[in-house]
């Protein structure tokens, strides 16, 4: 294994911000590569400025850099700058750490966070000489490996990886670890018996192991082609936050990336039971990361990183059971440098959690974000988030009387059920929140930023039809021409909801299309000035796949979904009722604090949540004021 | 008390830009648990100058930059603990020369002028013929932007030196060994104004080549700071011994 490193260096001072290749960071480690190691290439999918903040990378790389018999280093996709210097000069896709040569790891894992980059993964395998398609490799190609949220439906990448990791890597990665060694030992023979190997470990999915039967459009039957290969993969989760006190050495990049700040993960998990919310159906149960742990780890990523910020991170962090404890020990540090500044993403919409953003902001407030997703009681009750307009309003009214005088709120449309009325309360919210503003400050503003729905597998809504890129534009028009004066309205590019939701819910036959819209020179689609959407239609149609019949269209009970052999822990009749309840407008309390109505995560793996509070935080269930004590509302039929 | 740091920047650390490195800078302060001082008012902001720009993929032995310590550094020996405190901390390629009580002047007032090692990829005698003729040149034209405008320039009244004979003991060892295979060109220029650019010279040299395929690595030796109010002429050998026999920022 050599560096390429002399090869890159000249391109670099061509290219914009050649920073993203030099590796260099604080918390980066000098990789021990040698005999009997396997040899590991995590691979961001995106810019460097994307992927470097990304947690479950940074975790995996630490926790394999510990192991004897393993070696990981790290690589991003690269701009399109460089990867065409790259090309032009047959230099493949390097590591940042070593700059070795993709093709010299044994493993290279992706990390998927987001559908539409899916090209990139293509495209970066092919720049790494690694061929595309998982058939054609031979024994000595690198096993290509995916995981992340969006790898709970992996199958429109199942003709290019070997494998898919359902779930958190922690453990999984050390057995997977375990299995290549053995298979690099025993002199790397046929690729099947790898994947036979690797089809044994709990999480572990295989895709070329299954049968899939199409007839017309349908999925009829997915099979296991032996029968030690597992009927259903299910996802793999850590019970106990507390043994993984990681990253324990964080990355701090030297250039600027999206999230500039120390990380400190709070808790996993979410049971506010958000029906659009993949992340909160496949995270499942919660488990909280202890008080104490939460401010070693972030005294320790201060010092180690020479950050003065932290975000508390979590699905929900006002939802942790010590987070005002938390808060209040984070000090001035005592030699000078000032108190760090800590940020609260994924604030709830309730004065109590204004309150403790204020605690903690520094003096500058900028803005500060709420999402009530839907804009009226109605429909919020359709997708289970139960915030009424007294709460956003009083959050709102917190916020501007605590200082800040931009309030961005985020938006779903295009959800089940909502009709124009629906739509048109998205601006008379908005209108509300300036009309609270402008009490306390004339610069008071309000952004609403509309996103279009896209459903996801294993969630409630997996069975819902999108909206089109003609209503969802018509819906963002609608929202435009009501929003008053002091509001301010941003929306996400409806072609790319439509191609996200072709990618979302897509069986095998996709990939050909993704193959299609790569080949084209369609990398970097999470970008609007690389998204074309004609692309991705054209593509589908070359195909001969109705690109309606994967998005628009509205599924029934009796149909088999792609990734219907693949499992979060989520009940299929869970799914199904609380579908059926989102149409009846019934909302589902959340399960830290009622009784359990049986989902199917804990029962079905033996967890449990591990929240160090019995009660709600102040503010009850998303400040609804439900007293969650007495059982709530639960008129969800659970058939177990 | 202001204090002033100078430092070297070399190898593949070049690629970090001058903003990026100005962040760097404030997340070492706090590392080596040295307090910055910061303005006073609604949005305190550390009390951080930053000298001369240095292009993003040049290096430089002379880096300078001032910064108000809080608490303030009791003695000379705080202060000389600065740099080997600082570089522990920086990543590799960067590190810290040195470290004295700056005067009132900021150092964007202080910098006249600085000198460049470009390494060129062309033959030897080329280089030194073409150095020649521009250093004859009464003028020399070049086109670059400015505001997003397209601008021709005469860039010579911003040369000064311009040679290819020269001292190279001050460049180190590995960077020499890095360029063999090229020849090396020194430049003094101005950096007033506008300034010239080592891309600049190298389109000079070269006109019609991308300049980064002409020249592999461009250091920077000197910044100088003039302290008599004498004009610094272009190509005057003079002008250089009056620049030096003020003070000249320390190097490596």
């Amino acid at each position: 294994m050599t560096s390429l490193w002399s090869r890159v260096e000249p391109l670099l001072a061509r290219v914009r911000k050649p920073a993203r290749y030099i590796g260099c960071e604080d918390g980066a480690i000098e990789p021990r590569h040698g005999q009997g190691k396997v040899a590991w290439l995590l691979a961001y999918p995106d810019v460097y400025e994307v992927g470097l903040p990304n947690q479950g990378l940074q975790i995996l790389y630490e926790i394999l850099n510990e192991r004897p018999d393993a070696v990981a280093e790290r690589t991003y996709a690269p701009w399109v700058d460089l990867e065409a210097l790259m090309r032009e000069r047959g230099i493949p896709l390097f590591s940042v750490d070593t700059h070795r040569a993709a093709g010299d790891f044994d493993v290279i894992a992706f990390n998927l966070s987001a559908e539409l980059v899916y090209t990139n993964v293509l495209n970066m395998l092919d720049l790494g000489g690694i061929p595309v398609h998982t058939a054609r490799r031979e024994p000595t190609d690198p096993v290509v490996v995916v995981g992340g949220h969006a790898a709970f439906n992996p199958e429109p990448l199942a003709d290019f990886i070997d494998a898919a990791v359902l779930g958190e890597g922690e453990e999984v990665v050390g057995e997977i670890n375990e299995v290549v060694r053995a298979w690099k030992a025993s002199g790397r023979t046929s690729r099947e018996g790898l994947w036979r190997e690797l089809a044994r470990i709990p999480g572990v999915y295989v895709p070329c192991l299954y049968d899939v039967v199409y007839e017309g459009e349908r999925t009829v039957s997915i099979t296991p082609r032996f029968a030690d290969v597992p009927a259903t993969v299910t996802k793999r989760t850590v019970s106990d936050l507390a043994q993984w006190d990681y990253p324990r050495r964080p990355l701090a990049p030297l250039t600027e990336v999206v999230h500039d700040r120390l990380a400190v993960e709070v808790f996993r998990g979410c049971t506010r039971g958000c029906r659009f919310c993949q992340a909160g159906m496949i995270t499942r149960p919660v488990r909280e990361r202890p008080a104490d742990q939460v401010r070693t780890m972030i005294t320790r990523g201060l010092e180690r990183t020479g950050y003065n910020e932290v975000s508390l991170t979590s699905l929900s962090t006002a939802d942790f059971s010590g987070i005002e404890d938390v808060v209040s020990s984070i000090v001035p540090d005592p030699t000078a440098c000032g108190a760090p500044t800590v940020s609260l993403p994924s604030l709830r919409v309730d004065a109590f959690t204004v309150g403790l953003a204020a605690k903690v902001a520094s003096g500058r407030r900028s803005g500060l974000t709420f999402a009530p997703e839907a804009g009226t009681w109605r429909l919020r009750k359709v997708i289970n988030k139960l915030i009424t307009e007294a709460d956003l309003y009083g959050a709102v009214e917190s916020a501007f009387a605590n200082g800040w005088s931009r309030t961005k709120l985020y938006f779903l449309t295009g959800l089940p059920t909502e009709t124009d009325d629906d739509t048109r309360g998205i601006a008379e919210l908005a209108a509300g929140c300036v009309a609270i503003g402008k009490k306390y400050t004339s610069r008071a503003s309000v952004t609403v930023s509309l996103g279009g729905f896209v459903p996801k597998a294993h969630t409630p809504f997996q069975w819902f039809g999108q909206n089109g890129v003609d209503e969802l534009q018509r819906k963002i028009n609608l929202v435009r021409g009501a929003a008053s004066r002091g509001v301010q309205v941003k929306w996400h590019d409806p072609r790319a909801s439509l191609a996200e939701g072709l990618a979302s819910r897509g069986d095998r036959r996709v990939g050909r299309v993704i193959e299609r819209v790569w080949r084209d020179g369609g990398t970097f689609q999470e970008w609007s000035e690389f998204f074309v959407l004609d692309r991705w239609l054209d593509a589908a149609a070359a195909e001969g796949l109705p690109v309606e019949w994967f998005t628009t269209r509205h599924r029934t009970d009796d149909e088999l979904l792609p990734w219907e052999h693949l499992s979060a822990g989520l009940h299929r009749d869970f799914l199904w009722d609380d579908w059926r309840a989102s149409l009846d407008e019934h909302g589902l309390p959340d399960c830290r604090w009622t009784p359990c109505y049986d989902c199917g995560v804990c029962t079905g793996d033996g967890l449990e949540h591990v929240v160090a509070s019995p009660v709600p935080p102040a503010g009850g269930s998303q400040g609804t004021g439900q007293d969650l004590a007495l059982g709530g509302d639960v008129p969800v039929v659970v058939r177990v | 008390m202001k204090i002033r740091l100078s430092y070297s920047k070399i190898g593949k650390i070049r690629f970090l830009g001058h903003l990026d490195t100005a962040h760097l800078w404030e997340r070492a302060f706090r590392k080596a648990k040295l307090g910055v001082a910061v303005s006073a008012g609604f949005t305190p902001r550390p009390k951080l100058s930053f000298g001369l720009a240095l292009p993003t993929a040049g290096e430089s032995l002379v880096e300078v930059l001032d910064v108000v310590l809080d608490p303030a550094p009791s003695g000379e020996r705080d202060i000389d603990d600065l740099a080997p405190r600082l570089s522990a901390v920086m990543p590799a390629g960067v590190v810290v020369t040195g470290a004295w009580v700056a005067g009132p002047q900021s150092i964007q007032e202080d910098v006249v002028a600085t000198t460049w090692v470009l390494a060129i990829d062309r033959p030897a005698v080329e280089v030194q013929s073409r150095a020649a003729e521009l250093v004859a040149a009464p003028e020399i034209w070049i086109e670059r932007e400015r505001k997003g405008e397209r601008r021709h320039d005469d860039i010579r009244p911003g040369i000064f030196e311009l040679r290819t004979d020269f001292d190279p003991s001050v460049l180190p060892a590995d960077w020499r060994s890095e360029v063999s295979a090229s020849a090396l060109v020194e430049a003094v220029v101005t950096t007033s104004g506008r300034g010239v650019r080592p891309t600049e010279l190298v389109d000079a040299l070269f006109p019609g080549d991308e300049p980064w395929n002409v020249m592999s690595r461009v250091i920077r030796t000197h910044q100088w700071i003039e302290r008599t109010d004498a004009p610094c002429a272009p190509f005057s050998v003079r002008a250089r011994k009056e620049l030096s026999h003020e003070q000249r920022i320390a190097v490596g």
